[in-house]
């Protein structure tokens, strides 16, 4: 055996172990993002929410103010022999849902606010879970997280006014000029008066998995069955599509189409800025009927992260960037309002 | 009759979980500010690893406490001795806690877990929130634990020469005494 280091040899070996620890230790740092150049991360996002809406601890970082459903959704069989999901197949599935209004503000009055959004979450009797967060445009401004981020910035309200600027809005829609579509749909938008008569869009692709292991690019929407009546110009009431969804499940159940639309060879599958053809073979996979709400903020779905990659077998998702940035920042946001619901104040 | 070196089984799953740990430590740390395509990718390797883990080190605390292992030195100092007791106990429990951490943290967080592993938490928004600190805070504490192992492990081998790591080396061992 070797007698210990002495000296200056023992000198030089401490400060090549300690620059070897120090190395994997930078190595960390960097591998974490404490140091390096500024990057987009989920962190980032969620804290440009809160610092233009404002921080509302125990509430969602986006689409804030929301209430929960139940329900269950009758599959009609028809998307069986497109994926192998058992909620395509199982007779009724039981479902927990969240209607909410789009921004971070959950004071914010219902209609104020053109984007509204549907989440569900079907539970089949196969241990899996589909988790899906549909919004009312059909399509996104951008394609990017970039790009999300930049819309953001553009939005944000002016000290002056309360309103986003203008001249800010369309530069960003002059620098971004994939968001054509989207600003199609805003200019002809007409809103209802109900989230019943609402339609919403998984706006991201997805890929239906059948029995062969076949790939079917797919985007889904919930097609309302409840009738279209406008949102009078009017409105005083700030929990006014809490109420109306309150009064119209006091009367009785309310149902949509699962509708799926399938893309074919050459559309823009992983791009949630770009619409498909009118024409694309459309196939109506079940009803979704909701049965049942919640007090504002109270129930099953309050406790869920919405994140749209809790994908059951037979569904995987696309190569769509935006898709795998909602989930981190979906899960930073879930992170976040846990942590805060556990201080004293927070409600929720 | 102490041996002079570790057990090959030992020596072999020390550093398959060395390999692993150290992966799972970067990924874990990157994937949480990642939201590129990478991300999901990430996460689900994640969870793998940490199951694979799990079941590793399970394997490996039975094999520490069946199999004889090589004593300390007899003229390491008594407070270096207390240390390397202390950072062992450390690295065990924390190489136990945190994959299961996670999995209770899924659970508590209503999330779905790979291979359907049955929930080992109630949904609890507040135990998640716990829970997924302590995930956190349990990982920058394993990190900072490996890294003085590993400094530790450099100064038994370039400056005591003392043959500790030798005992851990894998591979034929040469005798050089």
């Amino acid at each position: 055996m070797n007698s210990p280091l002495q000296g200056p040899a023992k000198a030089l070996r401490l400060a090549g172990i300690g620059a070897v620890m120090l190395a994997l230790g930078a190595g960390f740092a960097y591998a974490a993002g404490w140091i390096g150049g500024p990057q987009l991360t989920p962190q980032r996002i969620i804290d440009t929410f809160e610092a233009q809406a404002g921080h509302y601890p125990g509430y969602r970082k986006n689409h804030a103010k929301g209430l929960c459903v139940s329900g269950y959704f009758e599959p009609s069989g028809q998307a069986a022999t497109l994926s192998t999901a058992r909620a395509f197949s199982q007779t009724r599935v039981p479902v927990i849902g969240r209607f909410a209004i789009g921004g971070a503000n959950p004071f914010a009055p219902d209609t104020g606010i053109p984007v509204r959004s549907l989440a569900i979450q079907l539970s089949t009797d196969d241990g899996q879970v589909w988790r899906t967060g549909m919004n009312n445009p059909p399509v996104l401004a951008v394609s990017t997280p970039q790009g999300f981020y930049d819309q953001v910035l553009a939005g944000a309200p002016d000290p002056a006014t309360g309103k986003p600027d203008p001249a800010k809005l369309q530069a960003f829609f002059a620098a971004h000029p994939e968001s054509a579509a989207f600003r199609q749909w805003a200019a002809s938008y007409k809103p209802s008066d109900s989230f019943a008569s609402t339609q919403y869009h998984s706006i991201n692709a997805f890929r239906l998995i059948d029995a062969h292991g076949t790939a079917h690019p797919v985007r889904w929407q919930l097609e309302p069955q409840t009738p279209f009546t406008a949102l009078p110009g009017q409105v005083d009431d700030k929990q006014f599509l809490q109420h109306d969804l309150q009064q119209r499940l006091a009367q009785g159940p309310l149902r949509w189409t699962l509708r799926l639309v399938l893309a074919d060879q050459g559309d823009a599958v992983d791009d949630p800025a770009r619409p498909w053809p009118a024409e694309r073979r459309r196939v109506d996979a079940g009803t979704l009927v909701v049965e049942q709400v919640d007090a504002p903020e109270q129930g099953a779905c309050r406790d869920l992260n919405f994140d749209p990659l809790i994908l059951p077998v037979g569904i995987e998702p696309s190569a769509d960037p935006i898709l795998a940035a909602r989930s981190a920042a979906y899960s930073e946001s879930f992170n976040r309002r846990s942590r805060e619901s556990l201080g004293a104040g927070a409600q929720r | 009759m102490k041996p002079e070196v570790f057990h090959p089984m030992s020596r072999l799953v020390h550093w398959l979980m060395a390999i692993l740990i150290i992966s799972m430590l970067f990924i874990g740390v990157s994937m949480v500010s990642d939201l590129s395509p990478r991300h999901p990718l990430l996460i689900e390797l994640h969870k793998a690893t940490g199951l694979a883990l799990l079941v590793l080190v399970i394997v490996r605390i039975g094999l520490r406490l069946t199999l004889p292992h090589p004593p300390l030195p007899t003229d390491l100092p008594a407070l270096q001795r207390v240390a390397a007791g202390a950072s062992h106990l450390l690295l065990y429990v924390l190489m136990l806690a945190m994959p299961l951490l996670g999995w209770a943290m899924l659970s508590a967080g209503g999330y779905p877990r790979p291979l359907q592993l049955p929930a080992i938490a109630p949904h609890d928004l507040h135990l998640y929130a716990v829970l997924r600190q302590a995930h956190g805070w349990a990982g920058y504490l394993l990190f900072a634990t490996v890294l003085v192992h590993l400094g530790a492990a450099l100064m038994h081998a370039l400056v005591r020469r003392d043959g500790v790591l030798r005992s851990m080396w894998p591979g034929h061992v040469r005798r050089s005494e």
